[in-house]
């Protein structure tokens, strides 16, 4: 019998549901710490963001209006894919950050988990972000708090599935849809997530997820007018936050970086609180 | 000379001449038009492009759900586009629904756009099946109440019957109302017409009956103003002009959303029709939702970065 030929994968980005390839036809090339060839997955270019903002922005309202309930089960069922997933996504671990398979394993684990932590608060935010506020007049007067809009993610370059699990889910949760940019060194679990989610009910466009360079894509995070929120944790060249932080402040973009263990704070930091007083007795 | 000296006006000069147009080649047709699509139009002559793009939207309201209002916001928006910028021009025309014409002049003279013309879409429009006396009153109603076009739309039914004549006949009635008070646009509605060799049929049939433009669609059929279609029709009138050196305008419309769209549809003008026809007198564009993305793709052009849909109007 002859040799068996390799199935060799593609590494796409993932837009609007869809695994397109940088429309600007660039790749990079991955090599493992020995040298050794791993993949070539996409460059993406300003327009490949461009696009996935498009995209973005059309699911944003219809996701928002899901219930809390819906987007939960959504994401405890993207967990659930994740799980079953747990082969690929060591591998690929193991393989770009030189660990050990047991190791990847159990970041993969961790990660699952933390996703079902995320999926579990969509319900009960509510209950500890919002009030019933006491008001001198016959009102009813309560805060809610109620999606940002589109949010934009520059995921950090180590721990690279769990960082980018800490960048989607506490924001795609609340009703905000996201594009994420991946660890450049390790864009291989992100790709394998956007797998996972596009079988995984969540609506087209809610996630998207790009690889490429945080040095040529950050600037246009910050610029673009219609993302309403931008997440820098990965970005860590102090002269590139400078310039992030100048351009966001230009059109008023809400930028945040976020340290040290996952809180209810880091889904709250891309809400809004929404206040409405209703009369008594009408 | 009576139909440019081509036909003598009977059925059988008509069915003659029609027969004697060559055939299409639809693969040919296809592949044309999208290697030309593939042009890419970048910095100085993409910001020439929108902005001649711009002047020649004819900007569409054509729904039952229609409101003096919302013709209103519209003329406002057609006289400045974009009121942050006033280096942008005017956009070509309004095209509304025959009751709505006299609002939307009246509007236009309000705000300064005695420049734009209103165009009313007439003669039983999308459908045309109406009589013909109802055709007539519709074009004359429309024109009365202050239309500078009219976009008939053609019965495609006796077109796909062949019954030339009286398609023809339908048009040179219609041209007879308009006289010099309106333009006349002839809708082939270029999905029902199923061949491209129809397409071409269809639009000499117009030209010869008197059109001023001819147009794709109505926009309530698809598909609408595909490149194909469009290219089909640019090489209906370039050889028009060789024929009779008169030159007949084409409008695409319908399907059209993007910037990227419309600067094709310049490429494929330029290049087939030739660049006489890169003027809002031989070319319009008929749009809605186009005018959002050519202001954005503007801001984007002007301001270096991408903006945000929250920065145009809401139609």
């Amino acid at each position: 019998m002859s040799e068996r030929l390799e199935v060799r994968k593609t590494y796409k980005l993932y837009i609007n549901g869809a695994f397109p390839r940088s429309e600007s036809g660039r790749t990079y090339e991955l090599r493992s710490e020995d040298g050794s060839f791993i993949a070539n997955p996409c460059l993406a270019s300003r327009k490949d963001l461009r696009d996935a903002v498009t995209a973005a922005r059309a699911a944003q309202s219809g996701w928002a209006n899901a219930t809390a309930y819906n987007r939960g089960q959504i994401l405890y069922r993207i967990a659930e894919m994740m799980d079953g997933r747990i082969d690929q996504f060591a591998r690929e671990i193991s393989l770009l950050d030189g660990i050990s398979r047991k190791e990847a394993e159990m970041e993969v684990r961790a990660a699952t988990d933390r996703w079902v932590w995320y999926a579990g608060w969509s319900d009960k935010l509510g209950a500890i972000a919002g009030a019933t506020n006491p008001v001198s007049g016959p009102f009813y007067n309560f805060t809610i708090p109620e999606p940002l809009g589109v949010v934009g993610a520059i995921a950090p370059e180590r721990k690279s599935l769990l960082g980018l699990i800490d960048a989607i889910a506490p924001v795609i949760l609340s009703g905000n849809t996201v594009v994420a940019l991946a660890s450049t060194r390790a864009p291989l679990p992100a790709i394998t997530l956007a797998e996972v989610i596009a079988t995984s009910d969540l609506p087209k466009g809610v996630c998207n997820i790009l690889t490429g360079k945080r040095g040529e894509l950050a600037p246009w995070f910050a610029s673009h007018m219609d993302i309403d929120g931008l997440d820098i944790t990965g970005v860590e060249e102090p002269s590139l936050i400078a310039e992030i932080k100048v351009s966001g402040a230009q059109n008023l973009k809400r930028i945040h970086s976020f340290e040290g263990h996952p809180s209810p704070q880091r889904i709250l930091a891309f809400m809004e609180s929404k206040t409405i007083w209703h009369p008594i007795g009408v | 000379m009576k139909f440019y000296g081509l036909i003598d006006g009977s059925e059988k000069s008509l069915i003659h001449f029609l027969g004697t147009l060559s055939g299409v080649d639809q693969t040919g047709a296809d592949s044309r038009a999208a290697t030309l699509a593939t042009r890419s139009i970048k910095t100085t002559s993409k910001r020439f492009a929108i902005d001649l793009v711009i002047s020649m939207v004819d900007l569409t309201t054509l729904e039952g759900a229609d409101t003096p209002e919302k013709v209103r916001a519209l003329c406002a928006k057609a006289v400045r586009p974009d009121p942050s910028d006033l280096t942008v021009p005017s956009v070509g025309a309004i095209c509304v629904y025959n009751d709505m014409v006299s609002i939307a002049r009246a509007q236009l003279d309000l705000l300064g756009g005695n420049h734009i013309p209103v165009a009313a879409v007439a003669t039983a429009f999308p459908s045309g099946r109406a009589s013909m006396a109802v055709k007539m009153q519709d074009t004359e109603d429309a024109i009365s109440a202050g239309a500078g076009e009219i976009d008939m739309v053609i019965d495609r039914g006796a077109f796909l019957s062949g019954r030339y004549m009286e398609v023809f006949e339908e048009i040179r009635t219609i041209r007879e109302i308009c006289g010099e008070r309106a333009h006349l646009k002839v809708i082939l509605e270029t999905g029902e017409l199923v061949t491209y060799d129809n397409v071409r049929r269809a639009s000499f049939l117009a030209m010869l009956a008197g059109a001023d433009f001819i147009k794709t669609s109505t926009g309530k059929v698809a598909p609408a103003a595909t490149a194909s279609v469009v290219l089909v029709m640019l090489e209906a009138v370039r050889d028009f002009y060789q024929m009779t050196e008169r030159r007949i305008g084409v409008k695409p419309a319908g399907g059209i959303r993007t910037t990227k769209d419309a600067i094709k549809q310049l490429v494929l003008v330029k290049e087939t029709a030739g660049p006489e026809w890169l003027t809002p007198s031989l070319f319009r564009i008929g749009a809605s939702s186009l005018l959002n993305d050519l202001l954005m793709q503007r801001m984007k052009m002007r301001t270096g970065y991408y903006t945000s849909p929250n920065y145009v109007t809401i139609d």
